[in-house]
């Protein structure tokens, strides 16, 4: 009689060997590559004389570092550029060989979109990237976590990664969405409850009726943000939505392969009487549309709510936090939410930048404008969500609303391109962290989903999406 | 990688909560191709004005932080992206060892793998240590820090003692032993074959 958790049924079918010090070799199953953090681990590898063990489990693409707009006349920037060209390099190296989406490839992207939408991102399996988000392929019951750039050579050159097993937190979430609020609302309100640190050391899963009744798109927006709850990986059992989502995606399994991995992918979700480290129940029944107000995504509170009152906190300590954050937010203490005007508005990344969050601000915009002054950047994930959003006459819902229509990346998520805040600029953002100078040098950030976004665009200061459906 | 044994040198002290990674280094200097040459750029929009001048208010733009070879830093320290940028800059400014309450999971792992330790100490003695004028004595053989007549015990991760006390290089650790990886893809060749 088995007893064990999603997390557990991953981790054991993929240690290769113990380690000492409760720590064990990993199998790594998927390996995806960007820009940014990858140089350094091919010059290790090329110093080493060292070649890429599996190039047919890893996947590249350039996403963090790459224009927004006029993409035929190149990347501008010398260093940007050097960067992206590093990379188009290594992969050709003859001892590297790693399959490579270019930048004006239709299926390039942000790697945490094109890994589920080419079918890379499986279930049962352990995924990795050079990027904290990674946590997103946990959404399709995948072991999936963010590697530093030593640890992405150790798996380049090796295939396995040595890692600490996490313990178990499950996150059962009960009721029923309320309209206007979805999968963004809910985990930046568990962020808000557990704190940022409130998942160190453990892997989540996300359980529940809730859960099982979200799209694949709201699960993989849920498992994202895992990791500013400190988690190091969210994730979701797979079931018949995700097989659904999976079925004939390129890099998937096809024919008698198929059926073969769907019936081992039906084995792998929590036993029923499998015990966690730690629970949580959470039932959404009243959960409001959620906007953070501070410099971290546990400083969060409904769209109705007010900014804190730093003399109401629990610890000198924590007053001085919030009288930190509220200042370089440019909010009084107590401010309601809803009077803070913002200047921009960013409607994409890896959290929120897929065909369903563009449908669900497009759904806000259509037949609206955006309030005068206000810029908005909608940019999609990938360049199959932009073409399915012009199939989709999306395209032209935003640019009539007055919205900038880009090409995908991570654009004005951290802002390493072009698209950032000027100082003192407040952003209405779908990103997924308002971080102090995350959107640009004293740009002010307020998280919030796609359909929140788009109403701050049209209302041009922080507004419920509720009263635009 | 350069072991870490014992290390004695000047404190910096930041005492406040989740100092994340782009604070640490911001996104601007993650287009670097290199390891090296991030320490300047350490803590980049704490540290310079707009112009580009030292804010002189700012702890490493003042003795001892100037000269500080170890971070004294509050909890759950190095939240937020992957990015190694972050230890990078650390070691190039010059810091060995970071102690505080908590750190981000990816953060610990990536200062190991660089040969910085994270160190974890209650915030009182943190607070202690701050206080404390001259150099700090970290003697990660006995998980003592020693300053003057302070003598606290840190705890450090096992794996991460283990790495930082030989030095240890475990991709060649991994490829000397790569035959257990090898027989691990051959039984994955039968039970999955559609990886």
């Amino acid at each position: 009689m088995s007893r064990a958790t999603l997390y557990d049924k991953l981790w054991d079918s993929h240690v290769v060997e113990a380690r000492g010090d409760g720590a064990a070799l990993l199998y790594i199953d998927r390996h995806l590559v960007h820009e940014v953090t990858s140089p350094q681990a091919f010059e290790g590898l090329q110093l080493a004389g060292r070649s890429v063990r599996r190039p047919d489990r890893t996947l590249a693409v350039a996403d963090h570092n790459v224009p927004t707009t006029d993409r035929h006349l190149g990347i501008q920037d010398p260093t940007s550029r050097l960067q992206v060209e590093t990379l188009e390099r290594n992969v050709q190296d003859p001892a590297f060989r790693v399959p490579y989406i270019p930048l004006l490839d239709p299926r390039q992207g942000i790697v945490h979109i094109v890994g589920p939408e080419q079918g890379f991102t499986l279930p049962g399996t352990t995924i990795v990237c050079g990027d904290s988000h990674t946590s997103t392929h946990g959404a399709f019951g995948a072991l999936a976590f963010g590697i530093g750039t030593s640890e992405v050579e150790h798996v380049l050159a090796t295939q396995t990664l040595v890692q600490k097993r996490a313990r178990t937190f499950r996150i059962t979430c009960e009721g029923s969405l309320p309209r206007g609020v979805g999968a963004k609302d809910l985990v930046l309100h568990l962020i808000g409850r557990i704190g940022t640190a409130g998942g160190t050391g453990c892997a989540l899963e996300f359980a529940g009726p809730v859960v099982r009744a979200l799209s694949m798109e709201a699960r993989m927006t849920l498992c994202n943000m895992a990791i500013e709850a400190g988690a190091r990986t969210g994730m979701v059992a797979p079931d018949e939505v995700t097989f659904a989502y999976l079925k004939g995606r390129p890099m998937a399994p096809a024919g008698p392969a198929w059926d073969q991995a769907v019936a081992a992918w039906r084995i792998l979700a929590t036993d029923p009487d499998a015990v966690f480290d730690r629970e949580l129940a959470l039932n959404v029944d009243h959960l409001e549309p959620q906007a953070t107000w501070g410099t971290n995504p546990e400083m969060v509170t409904s769209i109705l709510g007010r900014a804190p009152l730093p003399s109401q906190a629990s610890s000198p300590e924590a007053a001085a936090q919030v009288q930190q954050a509220l200042d370089y937010m440019g909010i009084r203490p107590g401010q309601p939410l809803r009077d803070l005007a913002v200047d921009a508005v960013f409607i994409g990344s890896c959290t929120n930048g897929r065909i369903e969050d563009l449908r669900e601000a497009a759904a806000v915009l259509r037949g609206r404008s955006v309030a005068p002054g206000v810029r908005v950047l909608v940019v999609p994930g990938s360049g199959l969500v932009k073409a399915q959003a012009e199939a989709e006459g999306l395209d032209a819902v935003f640019l009539a609303a007055g919205c900038q229509w880009r090409e995908a990346g991570c654009s004005m998520c951290l802002g390493m391109n072009e698209d950032r805040l000027s100082p003192g600029e407040r952003c209405a953002s779908t990103s997924n962290r308002n971080f102090e100078g995350r959107q640009g040098r004293l740009g002010r950030t307020h998280l919030v989903s796609p359909g929140m976004a788009a109403a701050a665009a049209v209302a041009g200061r922080l507004a419920d999406v509720r009263d635009f459906l | 990688m350069q072991p870490f044994i014992s290390h004695a040198g000047l404190a910096a002290a930041m005492l406040q909560d989740n100092i994340n990674t782009d604070l640490i280094i911001p996104k601007q200097f993650l287009k670097t191709i290199h390891r090296r040459g991030l320490g300047r750029h350490l803590f980049h929009d704490l540290r310079y004005r707009e112009d580009g001048s030292e804010e002189p208010g700012f702890v490493l733009n003042r003795e001892p932080g100037r000269s500080a070879s170890i971070l004294l830093a509050g909890v759950n320290f190095g939240c937020g992206s992957s990015r190694e940028h972050a230890p990078w800059a650390l070691l190039d400014f010059g810091i060995r060892a970071v102690l505080a309450p908590s750190f981000a999971d990816i953060f610990h792992t990536n200062a190991v793998k660089n040969g910085i330790l994270p160190g974890v100490l209650p915030m009182e003695s943190l607070r202690a240590l701050a206080a404390h004028p001259g150099p700090l004595e970290v003697d990660l053989a006995a998980q003592r820090v020693r300053a003057g007549t302070l003598d606290f015990p840190f705890r450090a991760d096992p794996w991460a003692r283990g790495v930082l006390l030989e030095g240890l290089d475990e991709i060649e650790q991994t490829l000397r032993g790569i035959a257990p990886v090898e027989a691990f893809e051959a039984r994955c060749r039968e039970t999955a074959p559609w990886l």
